[in-house]
């Protein structure tokens, strides 16, 4: 587990965030695949397989939900942790019940990522294994 | 017309007037007292009024029709004490033969009968058909006086009866005569006249019993008085009242006698003689009853008109002080309302900025991140410590900008409402849902005590979500690891909803709770923003609930929320209930 890196697939519509997002992500050790819209995002999922998606909800085009729901129908075991743009807890807790991990508010604490993102990993390898 | 002046000084001030000022309440006032009082006493006044003339015109039948009736009945007597005279002397001309009445033994012997059983005769002539009185008893000498001229004879003759109005005798004692013709059976004519004085006429009205200020007397078709009147003068003078000279009815009218004395008077024609009976009474003593009623309406319109006057008054003067209050009170709701719309823009405003910002504050944030995570992953170089130092100062910039946008969005949202149908149990999980991994990392025991026939009420759920987001993330702030925090939900009132949040945490100092709802009142330092508790009232509020909290320092606080069925639903009500 250890050994293999945490594949993340991070989806957001700022290019510059997600790129350099993805650039700390990677200096940290975790291999990223970064998608500028929703449709993009499911065309990666549906080509690779990874460990987490990290997904901003405030979207424009295909929403920040929608894209949670295509993502929990086709592969229901991966975890998501949102990002919120706006401090909308309402977005937020209906994510929560289309089954997302957790959330976090933007401008985001990398660490706090790495914390979620870790947990999360490994919250559903716990699952895998039971 | 000073009514009507003044009416349209009222409205000219009304309009003038500012509403709400003192001066508006004031003539609001007079004039709905005004308004009332002629609607209400109009009719009654006018009602008043219709009784009087119809009880008067009523009345005054009912007590003038036996004054006439009285006339009427002594006219009667009048005429049967003369029907009776001039049959006596009818039955002595019949009785007699002319020669028998010729002799002045016999007519002496005849008129002493009749002054002893008939009383009131003063003398008796035999009159020829000639004129010439052929014989006579009695007190003067007019034997052989001719009577041709006389009004007496000639009538006499047409008519074959005469009664005379009333003249002086001799002896100025008022006289009348009463005459009749006889025929014999050899077609001689003849009459016989009698004088007889007027005692019995005074004896007649004196039985009519009336009270000392009524009157009564016969005049003739002259006007002429013919007993003695008791107030308006003697016998032969002249009457001061116009009577009727029309016979065989009778007559009441009103008129003023010679003092300016208002007097009612029923006149009586007879069918036998020129006389009519004429009955005087002052009005006011026929009247007496109807004046007495008229009091009595009167006293009702004046006792009906203060109790309208003060029940107007009560009733207005409740009105416009309530009037008064309700306008007030929508001025401060329309204070209150621009004051949220103003809020609301400038929230709306707010949040765009927010949202606008908060997307390149994103980057500048991972950008500076990523250049501190270069720094750390690099080799040692020139002005590293520099760099470190920039970079670290550029994302404390953003963390205060993310504070900044944060408190700008919190503003924005507790403006705008969307009320629904809210099952404030499935709100509770919603928000703990958001939580739990927090509470799990933490071991933090939440205990939930929702009660299952919770009330359905009408609020906004993602604003209730947030005030309770709220309070649980100062209780999660507030109690160590392994903590307990108590969510307990009740009905509230009749169909409200009472949310508990318990914890035992650090607790509030008393110092600090009395500030704890204020905005930008803050313990948790750079961390907090210190709008949580404050955008959380503000929510409540607006929602028509209450939310209060109580603490002891080292055992914990309880924060209770309280919402009504609807935000409208009396707020007032459940803000007392709860205001201690």
């Amino acid at each position: 587990m250890s050994k293999t890196k945490i594949k993340i697939l991070l989806i957001d519509d700022e290019e510059e965030f997600a790129s350099t997002l993805a650039e700390r992500l990677e200096l940290r050790g975790y291999e990223t695949r970064t998608a500028v819209c929703g449709e993009d995002g499911l065309n990666l999922l549906a080509g690779e397989t990874f460990d987490i998606a990290v997904l901003d909800l405030m979207m424009p085009g295909m929403s920040g939900l929608e894209t949670l729901r295509s993502i929990k129908s086709s592969t229901p075991d991966m975890p998501v942790v949102l990002l919120t743009g706006h401090g909308s807890t309402k977005e937020g807790m209906e994510g929560m019940r289309l089954g997302a991990f957790d959330y976090l508010m933007k401008p985001l604490d990398i660490k706090d990522l790495t914390l979620k993102i870790l947990s999360a990993v490994g919250a559903s390898d716990g699952k895998e294994n039971e | 017309m000073l009514k009507k002046y003044k009416i349209g000084i009222f409205l000219d001030r009304i309009y003038t007037s500012k509403k709400g000022s003192p001066e508006y309440y004031i003539v609001l006032r007079r004039m709905i007292i005004i308004t009332m009082m002629i609607l209400t006493t109009l009719p009654l006044a006018i009602m008043i009024m219709v009784n009087h003339f119809q009880y008067r015109s009523h009345l005054r039948n009912e007590l003038l029709s036996p004054i006439i009736t009285m006339a009427n009945k002594t006219k009667h007597s009048f005429e049967l004490l003369l029907e009776a005279r001039l049959s006596t002397v009818r039955f002595i001309a019949t009785a007699y033969t002319y020669e028998e009445l010729k002799d002045a033994q016999n007519i002496k012997r005849i008129l002493s009968v009749l002054k002893n059983e008939f009383g009131g005769f003063v003398d008796l002539g035999l009159i020829a058909s000639n004129g010439i009185l052929e014989s006579y008893a009695g007190p003067y000498p007019l034997l052989g006086k001719n009577y041709t001229e006389q009004t007496s004879f000639q009538e006499t003759q047409i008519k074959g009866k005469y009664v005379s109005n009333v003249f002086l005798g001799h002896r100025k004692f008022p006289h009348i005569v009463v005459a009749v013709q006889h025929l014999n059976d050899d077609g001689q004519t003849w009459i016989l006249r009698a004088t007889i004085d007027t005692d019995q006429f005074d004896t007649l009205i004196h039985s009519m019993g009336l009270e000392s200020k009524s009157d009564a007397f016969l005049v003739d078709n002259q006007g002429v008085f013919q007993t003695n009147s008791k107030l308006y003068g003697d016998t032969l003078e002249k009457c001061p009242f116009d009577i009727p000279s029309n016979r065989f009815e009778s007559h009441i009218f009103e008129t003023e006698d010679p003092d300016g004395q208002k007097v009612l008077i029923a006149s009586a024609g007879f069918s036998t003689a020129n006389y009519t009976l004429v009955l005087v009474k002052p009005r006011s003593v026929v009247l007496q009853s109807w004046y007495a009623l008229k009091t009595e309406l009167f006293v009702v319109f004046v006792i009906g008109f203060a109790l309208i006057l003060l029940t107007i008054i009560q009733i207005t003067n409740s009105l416009v002080r309530r009037l008064k209050e309700s306008d007030e009170k929508r001025e401060k709701v329309m204070d209150e309302l621009q004051h949220s719309q103003k809020l609301s823009s400038i929230g709306r405003l707010a949040a765009g900025v927010a949202h606008e910002i908060n997307n390149p504050l994103a980057i500048i944030n991972e950008k500076a991140g990523l250049v501190n995570d270069l720094l750390d992953y690099s080799e040692a170089f020139t002005n590293q410590a520099k760099f470190r130092l920039l970079v670290s100062s550029i994302l404390q910039s953003v963390d205060r900008c993310r504070t900044i946008t944060h408190r700008l969005l919190g503003f924005a949202k507790r403006i705008d409402l969307k009320i629904e149908p809210m099952e404030t149990n499935v709100v509770v999980k919603d928000v703990l849902g958001f939580l739990e991994r927090e509470a799990l990392y933490r071991k933090i025991d939440i205990r939930l005590k929702l009660y299952e026939e919770l009330n359905t009420i009408d609020s906004d759920k993602g604003q209730i979500q947030q005030v309770l987001l709220n309070l649980l993330t100062n209780a999660f702030a507030a109690v160590e690891d392994g903590g307990v925090i108590r969510i307990l939900t009740e009905n509230f009132k009749v169909s409200g909803v009472k949310i508990t949040v318990s914890d035992n945490g650090s607790g509030i100092p008393d110092d600090i709770i009395q500030h704890i709802f204020d905005p930008f009142f803050s313990t948790k330092k750079e961390k907090g923003t210190g709008l949580g508790l404050s955008i959380s009232y503000g929510i409540i509020d607006k929602l028509g609930g209450t939310i209060t909290v109580s603490s002891r320092v080292g055992q914990g606080s309880d924060f209770v929320i309280t919402l009504p069925k609807t935000p409208e639903h009396s707020p007032e009500d459940e803000h007392e209930q709860n205001q201690d």
